[in-house]
């Protein structure tokens, strides 16, 4: 389990996260939706180990985390895709570059990073581009597989595909599922698509209402309902991962 | 004010290989029309809005004409362009627009500035709340904007200088739908005030709800050029069918196959190698009339 209880998370006077709990189970793929704002995006940082937050805890498959960002042991089991891939990225690097770095640092074998990159729908002609030679939804795509590379236990995928087109974006969906059913990982997708969260969350939906206004103190912040009550909104037409 | 594109074209020359950006793209904008641009991430879209304001990089080689009432956007001098084009005639939203913001201001410093530049009288606050930002949100660093805070700012920055064509390159994304409905309201409404759009998307149900004209592009080219209510109704270009088939509300089934490589395209349809309809026919490259296809 990826657990985290009663997260707090404060930018100088403004309280962003107020006592968030969230739970994602290994195996399970939840969506999370919510206005922008709300703090979906540094929820997304705690879990992936990138920030420390000011207040709660986080376990994953039960280990307490004490450390943060490059301190953290168990850094590298959990994935994040970035909502904003241009920041996200080196720009020098190339995109088979970008791929190959998690692996490099874990001195795993490179040639992992070619797959990747063509399982994520890159031609041979990218590998060698470099951020600003390469369209938006290409980057991307080389962010999605760097995500991949050390086969993480859990997946945050923080807006994936909000600049991918329709076919591009099933693509995706259909090769993290594949992934999730391989190794049992857990997936959470955050996004404001809520049909595409429907769909690829099989109606395991999290939305989280409270408008972005919380300053010190404030009472909002916190997600209304478990993946459990949402179950009647389950679909019956699960993606097929298969695709 | 019209726009004119006549036969644009974009080379990237890399070490090795030339990219086929844009090929041959041929279309009107009219004034106080929406025209959304929509296809495959990578086919070509950013290119082609960049290369009408003269911003490509040194290696782009730009063929070709646009006009933008009698000006030519491509043999423009760089000076016309800065001075009398960029954010006064055509605005620009950026994609990724947080990677577009300066660091080291804060949004309201950014507004001001440019607002300054095009002696435009509106106040930081006001355009803000047309983009759908709360004025205290202004005074943050760019850092410290979520995802679709940036989005608005950059959307509000586009709208300072009150442009006649505005090139909106996926507006919405990090948006929620309340932000991305009241976006494509102020889009409407700069139409309906007789202004012109030419909205880059992928949402397609953000583009059913503000396009008058639907172009989709594939492989570098235009391979459908439609009305909104003829392609939403069923659009004729077996791409543009894959594409409408892939999204969560229908089959969610990517089109299969390979994205094509730009720098190496075949002589004849592009879409060709994932086609369920390709026959010989396809070896030649279809002329666009409507749709450009064989089989269409
Ligand atoms: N480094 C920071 N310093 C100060 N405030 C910040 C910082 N990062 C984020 N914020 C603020 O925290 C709030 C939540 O931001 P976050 O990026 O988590 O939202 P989000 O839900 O992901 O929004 P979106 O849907 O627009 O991506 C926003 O009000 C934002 O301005
Ligand atoms: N500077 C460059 N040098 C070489 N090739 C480039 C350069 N910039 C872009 N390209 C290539 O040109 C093609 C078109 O890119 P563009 O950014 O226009 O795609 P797009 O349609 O906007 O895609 P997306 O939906 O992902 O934003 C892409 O295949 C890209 O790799
Ligand atoms: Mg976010
Ligand atoms: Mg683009």
């Amino acid at each position: 389990m990826l657990e985290a209880t009663a997260i707090t998370v404060s930018y100088g006077r403004h309280q962003v996260l107020d006592g968030v709990s969230l739970t994602v189970a290994p195996g399970e793929t939840l969506g999370l939706a919510g206005p922008s704002g709300c703090g979906k995006s540094t929820l997304a940082r705690v879990l992936a180990l990138l920030q420390r937050p000011s207040g709660g805890t986080l376990t994953v498959d039960g280990q307490p985390i004490s450390r943060w960002r490059h301190r953290a042991r168990q850094r590298t089991s959990i994935g994040l895709i970035f909502q904003q891939p241009r920041l996200a990225v080196d720009p020098r690097f190339t995109l088979l570059d970008v791929i190959a770095e998690p692996l490099r640092a874990a001195r795993r074998p490179l040639d992992r990073a070619h797959e990747l990159a063509e399982e994520m729908g890159l031609t041979g002609e990218l590998f060698t581009r470099r951020p600003h030679e390469v369209s938006d939804g290409q980057l991307q795509r080389a962010c999605v597989a760097r995500a991949l590379a050390l086969e993480p236990r859990y997946l945050v995928c923080d807006e994936m595909t909000t600049m991918l087109d329709a076919s591009t974006q099933a693509h995706l969906v259909t090769r993290i599922e594949a992934y999730r059913e391989r190794t049992g990982a857990g997936v959470l997708a955050v996004s404001h698509d809520a049909e595409l969260l429907d769909r690829w969350a099989g109606g395991n939906v999290r939305t989280w209402r409270h408008r972005p206004d919380v300053v010190v103190n404030g009472s909002g912040g916190r997600p209304e309902g478990t993946s459990r009550d949402v179950s009647d909104r389950r679909i019956a037409t699960r993606p097929n991962a298969e695709g | 004010m019209k726009l004119h594109v006549e036969g644009l074209s974009v080379r990237f020359r890399l070490p090795g290989a030339v990219v086929q950006a844009v090929t041959d793209a041929r279309f009107t904008l009219d004034q106080g029309r929406c025209l959304a641009l929509v296809g495959e991430s990578g086919c070509g879209k950013s290119v082609m809005a960049h290369a009408l304001l003269g911003l490509l990089p040194a290696n782009a080689a730009v063929t070709g004409h646009a006009w933008l009432d009698d000006l030519d956007l491509i043999t423009a001098p760089e000076q016309v362009l800065a001075r009398q084009v960029r954010g006064r005639r055509i605005g620009l939203i950026p994609q990724s627009p947080a990677a577009h913001l300066t660091p080291v201001r804060t949004a309201r410093a950014q507004l001001a500035e440019t607002l300054r530049e095009l002696g435009r009288p509106d106040t930081p606050d006001a355009l803000a709340r047309r983009a759908g930002l709360r004025p205290a949100d202004l005074d943050r660093y760019p850092h410290q904007l979520s995802g679709g805070m940036a989005q608005r700012v950059a959307n509000a920055l586009a709208l300072a200088g009150d442009p006649p064509l505005l090139l909106a390159d996926e507006p919405t994304t990090g948006l929620d739908r309340p932000l991305v409905d009241a976006t494509m309201a102020e889009l409407r409404r700069l139409c309906d005030e007789g202004r012109s759009v030419l909205l880059i998307t992928h949402d397609l149900r953000a583009a059913e709800q503000v396009a008058d004209d639907i172009a989709v592009m594939y492989a570098s080219r235009i391979v459908e050029l439609a009305s909104a209510r003829a392609f939403f109704d069923g659009p004729r270009h077996p791409y543009a069918q894959g594409l409408l088939d892939a999204l969560p509300t229908r089959a969610f089934t990517p089109i299969p196959g390979q994205p094509p490589e730009l720098t190496r395209l075949p002589d004849g349809c592009a879409f060709q190698p994932r086609c369920p309809r390709a026959t010989a026919l396809c070896e030649e490259q279809p002329v666009l009339n409507e749709v450009a296809c064989h089989h269409a």
